[in-house]
């Protein structure tokens, strides 16, 4: 098993732009089941050999697309997840960066009680080693297992994985949620996600400086979550006040700041790793039964 | 981004929001003249930064004549205010708010920002105006206020007459306070704003409201549909060296250590500062170089660099997903090549195409360390940084020999 995405995701691609023919092709090439796309006014083109549509209803209703994944622009992006989860989508991840915050408030109010999940923005999408990947993650890193990966940051999420398949240890899913301070799915709501999944035995999160998902995120593993949980938190050395790159990751007085984070999961029985160097070993030592 | 105090109080005035009759000089003359032209006997004189505690740092000043105005604006301009938020330092101070005197009977508190963990706009509102509303959270949480905003609602009548209860004020004033409320609400969504503080919210002797003070920032993210926001941005407020990098669209900013990086990717950015720290030394910068990291980001983010003259080392960290290391490798020795690097550089590059990106620095005749992984990155930084001896900079003389020939 796995979470989110499987041989079964029909995929459609919003937004077939450079960028977007470019991610499908690759997603295509690894396996996963691509349907077709959306590109407003360009409706009845074809796109990797299946069809282009103008809206997301007309794919979904042609295409039983369940799952899309988002390159529209940031202007506009908001307006296409929205699209998207009124057409019926499950799942919706959003790979685009740079989408206002007040637009994401919009789309979040607008999700309250819809039966869809949002994955980003500003996101490296999900991958299921071996069985679909619907993101911009690079495919070849990744090696089917059984350890499950959350992470707010893209190539730090690579980084990780690499550790782990370059020691042999295999991913069940690697979820990237996004960098932004207003997303979808948050560590909470995966991390119960993977709790369900038979087939994830660890858990490897990556949180960074800024807001207080992390310690809620520890907060829930100590009351709900059997599977041991590895974490790390990027940021450690950040000043406070600068806003780090990602929007979310900002240091605000004493709020957000790596200590915290990092005294939230200790206490809640989280193996915290110091330096990103180390969560490929920290893991192996958890199979091992060391720690 | 953020905007002086004048103007945000200009955008507030436009959307009908009181505010103090004022405007903003850049030399002493200027102020007395704005003194002359709002009339009246009294005056207040604020120092136009960034950085907030102006008034614990003396950029306050109240004027009883012309003559002081002129007195007080000539003080300010041109000095370094020092208040608990710039840094000891200080920060130049170029314009001054040339203000009517207000007569206050009462200081609220009101601000208005987004609460992450709620997913929402939240409006939060305290009878202890005037004071450092952390210092008040702690102390005396009772005191504050708060409500959420649903975005498709707006900020609900109710709820606005709901939190002014709250004030030990009369109904006059409570029901002056919920209109005022609202129109800030609605600056705040107009505009795309990350905060809109404003402290304190006086009450005049007859009961009038008015924004004494107002700090208003705004998502970056949301700048292009708000042409005239993105146009109130002052560079000088802002380092040099990152407003050049925003126009390289390299995300850059400046700290205080020696080590200087170049990564692609937030996290990873961020990650390699920490893998720096804990080999005992300092980043000099986080640098994102983004996900393509091209020759032309590579080469603009060796300039940025190189015109820190704190940094001793840089050490490259780049994952290659969808960026293959060997195009990486190549932008980097074309960069270098027109960049005069003379310091120590460390790469460690990872994924698609390593192996070959490795092979085309180690055969560029640069002397490039070239690490396996993050850890044996750190501890190449650390060698030479800690090193007493002078490391091997990128280019000697050899170099340009060879390059020539």
């Amino acid at each position: 098993m796995s979470i989110l995405v499987d041989e079964n995701t029909r995929l459609l691609v919003q937004g077939m732009g450079r960028e977007g023919r470019f991610h499908a092709e690759q997603a295509v090439d690894y396996g996963t089941r691509y349907v077709g796309g959306v590109n407003p006014g360009r409706g009845g083109g074809a796109a990797l050999g299946r069809p282009l549509f103008n809206t997301v209803a007309g794919a979904v209703a042609d295409t039983g697309a369940d799952t899309s994944i988002i390159f529209v622009p940031a202007p506009f992006a908001a307006d296409a997840i929205c699209e998207a989860i009124d057409a019926g989508i499950g799942l919706v991840v959003c790979i685009t960066d740079g989408i206002p915050v007040l637009d994401m408030v919009t789309v979040r109010r607008y999700m309250a009680g819809k039966d869809a999940t949002l994955i980003g923005p500003n996101c490296p999408g999900v991958i299921s080693p071996g069985k679909a990947k619907v993101g911009i993650m690079p495919g070849h890193i990744h090696q089917p297992g059984r350890v499950g990966v959350i992470s707010r940051s893209g190539t730090l999420t690579y980084e990780a994985v690499a550790q782990l398949t370059a020691r042999g240890i295999g991913q069940s899913t690697c979820v990237g949620i996004g960098g932004d301070p207003i997303g979808g799915l948050n560590f909470v709501q995966c991390l119960s996600l993977f709790e369900a999944d038979a087939d994830t035995d660890v858990i490897v999160l990556i949180g960074e400086i800024g807001g207080s998902a992390e310690e809620e995120a520890a907060a829930y593993i100590a009351e709900h979550v059997s599977r041991p949980v590895v974490g790390f938190i990027a940021g450690q050395s950040a000043p406070t006040g600068r806003r780090m790159g990602h929007a979310g990751a900002i240091i605000d007085g004493a709020r957000g700041t790596a200590a915290s984070k990092i005294a939230a999961m200790e206490e809640n029985g989280l193996t915290v790793v110091r330096s990103p160097a180390g969560i490929g070993a920290a893991v192996a030592d958890v199979l091992d039964g060391n720690t | 981004m953020k905007i002086h105090e004048h103007q945000a109080k200009t955008i507030l005035r436009e959307h009908g929001v009181p505010v103090p009759a004022g405007s903003s000089a850049a030399s002493a003359a200027q102020a007395r003249q704005a003194a002359e032209t709002l009339g009246g006997e009294r005056w207040v004189v604020k120092a136009q930064i960034h950085a907030g505690g102006r008034g614990k740092g003396g950029g306050i000043r109240r004027a009883a004549s012309l003559a002081e105005v002129e007195q007080y604006a000539g003080q300010l301009l041109g000095s370094r205010l020092v208040t608990p938020q710039t840094g000891p330092q200080g920060q130049e101070v170029r314009q001054v708010l040339v203000e009517e005197g207000c007569d206050i009977a009462q200081e609220l508190y009101c601000s208005l920002f987004i609460d992450r963990a709620a997913g929402q706009p939240a409006l939060m509102l305290s009878p202890a105006g005037g004071m450092d509303i952390e210092t008040v959270a702690a102390d005396h949480p009772e005191k504050i206020f708060r409500t959420h905003v649903d975005v498709l609602l707006g900020l609900a009548d109710f709820q606005v007459r709901g939190l002014v209860a709250n004030l030990p004020v009369n109904a006059a004033v409570q029901r002056a306070l919920a209109p005022l409320l609202q129109q800030l609400y609605g600056v705040f969504r107009a505009k795309d704003c990350s905060l809109l503080e404003v402290n304190p919210l006086i009450l005049t002797p007859d009961d009038r409201p008015v924004v004494l003070d107002a700090k208003m920032q705004f998502d970056d993210n949301a700048l292009f549909r708000h042409a005239d926001v993105a146009a109130l941005r002052d560079p000088a407020e802002e380092d040099p060296l990152e407003v050049e990098a925003a126009a390289y669209d390299l995300t850059y900013i400046k700290l205080s250590g020696n080590v200087g990086c170049i990564v692609n990717g937030a996290g990873l950015a961020m990650a390699t500062m920490d893998v720096i720290k804990l080999g005992g030394g300092s980043p000099a910068n986080f640098l994102d170089v983004g996900g393509a990291a091209n020759a032309d980001r590579v080469e603009n983010a060796f300039r940025i660099l190189m015109a820190d003259p704190h940094v001793r080392a840089v050490l490259i960290n780049v994952f290659g997903g969808i960026l293959r290391c060997d195009v990486f490798a190549e932008g980097v020795l074309h960069a270098v090549s027109k960049v005069a690097v003379e310091v120590p550089v460390i790469v460690r590059i990872a994924g698609t195409n390593a192996e070959e990106g490795r092979r085309l620095f180690a055969e560029s005749g640069l002397n490039f360390l070239v690490a396996d992984d993050m850890a044996d990155a750190a501890a190449k930084v650390s060698q030479v940084i800690h090193s007493p001896l002078p490391s091997p900079s990128l280019k000697g003389r050899g170099f340009m020999a060879q390059d020539e020939a």
